[in-house]
Formats: structure tokens, sequence, C-alpha cells
């Protein structure tokens, strides 16, 4: 699957629910529809869960540079 | 002590109100600015408070009907301007100020800068919502400016974290007041535009005052948010505070904490969503198999071989056949039935019929008898004339060389000359064939040849 953002991945699957409650498709069409949802139900929760917990904070350094580095909170 | 005489003794209360009188003459209304501290609202609704600055301290109070008028709250660390009467609280030998008026200090000249600076990039369409760029749906990476303290960069982690376990932010701090606070702002907002890791920007800042909020209405910075091609969503001060970079931002949070709220959705929201979506596609799968099984299952059950159809045709055959037997069986035995019981019933109904039956066949012998007699009789007799025709037949008195002759047409024998004139057809027949001839001459007469 081309890398699509995640709201593109979730309209497509709203679409493909739609059309499948419809039931206006042939078996073979039903099928490809519901592999491709399933896709796209994996590769929504993919992106959910993908993300760790990440919190940063941009430094600038004597030089100029820009470091990345934890930020501590609480 | 020996002043004690000389000079006048007054009462605690004398005084006091001698104090009173000088301060209110001197001073019937005076205009001060200082900094509000040990603020206090008690129930009755007046506000008491010290106003301060760097040397001295005088106790303040503003009743609730001219609090009325306040368009701002007041709170420790304002600096205001206002006008007030100075009085002498005798009770407490206090003196305070009353105030009639406040505004904030310096309200005019940022009001009125706010307001130039608002309607030049207005102009410009600086804030026009055709510039507005939509916010990402599920961001990848914000990037929040804000103090690296206080309350607005903890209050966005918190919501952030709650909305969306696991998302990530990235802290770029800055100073949110003060002299650098505009220049450092700037900076973030084109750093982060230009490692361009973020798709979204949350430029936030607690609340404030108008001169703590200045650099968010700074023209450098509206020109940076308008600039940022990643979308910013400001959340700055608290929900009555409107910013120069609120107007410019693509989407503006009230607070710190609204601007948490609308960049990320909730991550159980959409959990939940998806696995409804993906409950609902396996239902519909489910479903359409479920029919489609059922349907196929009809169909063959309906489907019939060729030996199946076969079998059925044999099978009625059969049964035609049977059918048919068993009626003609049933047939014949109720005929025979008949049979035998009308015979039985006619032979009892005539006990003399065999004494006919046998007159009834002697009479037949007999009647075989003359009838054979009377039979050849007649066949000799007809031997007999069958001979004499035969010697009659006209064929053979031709056959002797006699012919006849008959007129044509009547097809009368001719038998006198006179029946006929001259050029009449006459037709002749001869023992062998035909001839037709016509009269050329006649003789009348009994004479023949």
């Amino acid at each position: 699957m081309a890398k699509i953002t995640f709201e593109t991945a979730l309209k497509q699957l709203e679409a493909i629910v739609k059309e499948m409650e419809s039931g206006d498709l042939t078996l073979e069409q039903a099928v490809k529809k519901y592999e491709t949802g399933i896709e796209k139900v994996r590769y929504c929760m993919q992106i959910l869960d993908s993300k760790e917990k990440k919190i940063t904070q941009l430094t600038r350094d004597l030089d100029g540079s820009l470091t990345e580095i934890p930020f501590e909170h609480e | 002590m020996t002043d004690h005489k000389t000079s006048r003794i007054y009462s605690v209360s004398h005084l006091t109100r001698e104090i009173k009188n000088l301060l209110e003459e001197q001073f019937p209304f005076v205009w001060v600015t200082g900094e509000i501290s040990n603020y206090a609202a008690p129930a009755s609704g007046h506000s008491y408070f010290s106003l301060k600055d760097a040397g001295a301290v005088i106790n303040c109070v503003m009743f609730k009907n001219q609090k009325r008028a306040l368009k701002f709250s007041l709170e420790n660390g304002l600096k205001i301007m206002g006008m007030a009467r100075l009085t002498l609280y005798e009770p407490r030998g206090n003196y305070q100020l009353i105030f009639e008026h406040i505004a904030p200090e310096g309200a005019g000249a940022l009001q009125k800068a706010f307001e130039q600076l608002k309607k030049k990039l207005g102009d410009e369409g600086l804030f026009d919502p055709v510039h507005k760029q939509p916010l990402p749906y599920l961001p990848k990476k914000i990037s929040v400016i804000t103090s690296g303290t206080g309350a607005a960069v903890r209050d966005i982690i918190h919501i952030s974290l709650r909305r969306f376990p696991g998302c990530c932010l990235q802290i770029f701090p800055v100073a949110v007041q003060g002299g650098e606070a505009r220049d450092e702002i700037v900076y973030a907002i084109n750093t982060v535009n230009h490692l361009c890791q973020a798709d979204v920007i949350v430029l936030a800042r607690g609340g404030g005052s108008l001169e703590d909020l200045a650099a968010f209405n700074a023209e450098p910075v509206a020109r940076a948010v308008f600039a940022s091609r990643i979308p910013v969503i400001t959340g700055i001060g608290h929900e009555t505070d409107v910013t120069i970079a609120d107007f410019v931002a693509d989407v503006r949070a009230p607070t710190p904490s609204a601007a948490a709220e609308l960049v990320l959705p909730e991550k159980t929201r959409l959990v939940r969503q998806i696995t409804d979506m993906q409950s609902a596609v396996t239902l519909a799968m489910t479903q359409k198999l479920g029919f489609l099984h059922q349907k196929v299952d009809d169909l063959h059950s309906r489907l019939k071989s060729p030996a199946q159809v076969m079998a059925t045709v044999r099978q009625t055959i059969e049964t035609c056949f049977f059918r048919m037997q068993h009626a003609l069986n049933r047939r014949m035995l109720h005929s025979k039935d008949k049979l035998s019981w009308i015979s039985q019933a006619f032979f009892r109904e005539t006990p003399g019929v065999s004494l006919q039956q046998r007159q009834v066949a002697d009479l037949k012998k007999e009647l075989a008898f003359a009838m054979k007699t009377r039979f050849e009789g007649h066949t000799n007799h007809i031997s007999r004339a069958a001979a004499s025709l035969t010697a009659l037949n006209p064929t053979s008195v031709l056959d002797r060389g006699y012919s006849i002759a008959r007129t044509i047409p009547g097809k009368n024998v001719i038998l006198d000359a006179e029946t006929v004139a001259v050029q009449d057809l006459v037709e002749i027949i001869l023992s062998k064939g035909r001839i037709l001839t016509r009269v050329e001459k006649k003789t009348d007469g009994k004479d023949h040849i």
C-alpha cells in the first residue's frame, strides 16, 4: 500500500464499509473490498500504535546548531 | 512637658478629623499609578488592595458600584492608573484611596498600537480565510513553541498524552515575554519550518496582561506565523485575550489546553472507530458469504443430474404401466363377473332353453337341406339360360360377318333406309372396331341384298 495519511486511510475504510453494507457487490468485489478494508484497518492501527511516547526539546548550542534532547517534565 | 500647656491639646478623634479635612481638601481627586498587591475581594463585592511602587504603599478600595464599569479584573501584579479620592478611615487611622475609575497602565497606547497593526495586517489580507491551512487529522509530530517552564507547556503535555498516548511532541522553548520574546518566537517558527519535521505548530502562552502578551501582538511574529508553511494553532492567554498572532494563525484556540485538544484526536475514539468498522466489514462479508452459501445450496438442491431425471421418468412410466395393467385387470374381472352373473340369471329364468336349442338345431339342419336343394335347382336353370343367352349375343352375330348401323347422332339402329337421308353420318359396328360413313345413295323397298 502506497504511503497515505491516516485520515485518507480512515476515509477509504469508511467508504468500504458503506459499500459492503449496501450489499450490491459481487462476491469477487466483496472479497476484494474486504481484503482492502482489513488492510486499511491494519494500516490505521499500525499508525496509532507505532508512535512511541516521545517528548523532546530543541536546544540551540553555542555554535548555533540545533539538537533534540529528551524533555524533562513532571 | 512645658509645651503641653502652651500647645493646644487634640483628642485623637479631633486630630484625625483635622488630618482628614486637610487631606481631602488638598487632594480632592488624584490620578495615581502603581501596581496592585494584597488584593482581596470579600463577599461584600468591594475590592481591597494595596497600590505600590518601588518606594511606597497606599491602601486602596474600590466599591462595588464603581467596579461594575471595569472591563477587566483587578489582580495582583497588575499595573494600573486610576482616579481616586484620598480619604482617611478614622476608626483605623488609615488613609486610603477610594478609586472611582481604574484602567490598566499604558493600556491606551498599547491598545492603539494593537488596533493599528490589526487594521494594517487585515488590509494586507493576512487574516483572510483563504490563507488558513487545515490542521493535520493526526499529526506525526507537534512542535510546541512556548515557555519551557510554566503551566502552558505542562498543560499541553498533559492533555496531549491523555488524548493520544504515544504522541510525538517537540518542545521549542522560547521566552514568551520581555524584550527577547519577539525575536525568539520568530526564530522558532522559522526553524521549525526549516527543519520540516513537525506537521503542526502550537504557539502557546499562559495568561497575562496586555504588556505580557506584547510579543504575540508584534508584527514580525504575525508575519512569521503567516509565512509558516506548517499550520499554526495559537493558544495564548485566557479566553478573553485575543492577540494579532491569533488572527493570523490557521486556527485559534482560546487557551494552551484547548490548543492541545484541537491538535490531537482522542486515540481511544479513533481505535473504537476503526474496530467498529472492522467489525462492520467482517459482518458484511460474513453475511454476504452466508447468503451466497445458502443460495448455492438452494440452487444445488434444485439442480438435477440427467440420471436423476431419467430415474424420475422411468418411475413415472412404471407407475403409469402398473396403473394401466391394474385398471385393465379390474375391468376384465368386472366384465367376467357380470357375464357369469347374467348367464346364470338367464339360465335360471329359462329352464326349457336346452329343448328349444335342440329344436333350433334340427330346424337349422332342415333349413340347410332345403336351401341346398333349392339352390341346386336354380343353378341348373341358370346354366341353361346362360347357354341360350350366349347364342343370342349380338357379338356372335357380328362374328359371323353381320354388322350394325346406327344414326349419328341419336345412336338408333338403322333398320330402314327411310330413317336416314343422303349425307347423314352413319356409324357401323363390326365384329372388331367401328366405321364412320356418310350416306351417298339409298334405295327404298323391301329388297336387301
